[in-house]
């Protein structure tokens, strides 16, 4: 089980703030957004295939080939707009 | 090197935190930003704002970039604070304050946490406009270019 979290403008789009995930053959930041988007439709797409999508795993910034394993926090979210 | 990073909803004093920068009788030079909300962008008056942040994340990739300043400049102290929550115009959202031996690396490892906060750090900004509808703002091209000075 990984936990998912969302944040901002993707958070509003999903209604939805956080979600655990069962990973089963999911083992990429890739695999786990096809799956997402493949399970929950346009609004998943919106949110984690937009061209300037981040993500972070446990906290630290990754790309589409990072790794993900059973334990791990994983966040989508859009360009930082802090400061 | 001594560092502070804090995220909060309270507002801050600036003047206590410039105290509290000079850390020891080595310090000769303190620097410090603040940004403050406008009740303009983009064309519209913006009545309030909402920041939300990620926690955790948001301290880790902060204390990271202090780290990354402390290797290319000799700094004494740092502190960084950022609101989060409700914030109206002219209310403080962000404080850096950097000390050190001389100016030099205080000026310049204030604007370079300054850079890569803007860019790095999990922050984003909802404005409320003046007819009452709400936006999310939009990351500014001018913040990712500006990092090209560091040559990271």
């Amino acid at each position: 089980m990984i936990k998912v979290l969302f944040f901002a403008k993707y958070r509003e789009l999903l209604g939805l703030g956080q979600m655990s995930v069962e990973l089963h053959s999911t083992t990429t930041v890739a695999e786990l957004k096809s799956r997402l988007v493949k399970e929950g439709g346009n609004h998943w797409k919106k949110a984690l295939l937009a061209d300037n999508t981040l993500c972070a795993v446990n906290q630290t910034i990754a790309h589409d080939g990072d790794a993900i394993a059973d334990g791990d926090e994983v966040a989508f979210y859009p360009p930082v707009t802090g400061g | 090197m001594q560092s502070r990073v804090l995220i909060h909803e309270a507002d801050f004093d600036v003047s206590e935190e410039c105290r509290a920068l000079v850390s020891s009788n080595r310090c000769g030079a303190v620097a410090q930003f603040v940004g403050v909300m406008r009740d303009y962008n983009e064309g519209d008056d913006v009545v309030a704002m909402e920041l939300e942040h990620y926690p955790g994340m948001t301290e880790r990739s902060i204390e990271s970039i202090i780290e990354r300043a402390n290797t290319r400049w000799p700094l004494l102290s740092v502190t960084v604070i950022h609101r989060v929550g409700k914030l109206l115009p002219g209310a403080q959202i962000v404080f850096v304050g950097v000390g050190a031996m001389h100016r030099h690396a205080a000026f310049a490892a204030c604007e370079f946490i300054m850079d890569y906060l803007k860019t790095e750090a999990p922050f984003w900004k909802k404005e409320k406009k003046s007819d009452g509808s709400e936006r999310w703002v939009d990351a500014r091209v001018s913040d990712s270019e500006s990092l090209g000075r560091w040559a990271e």
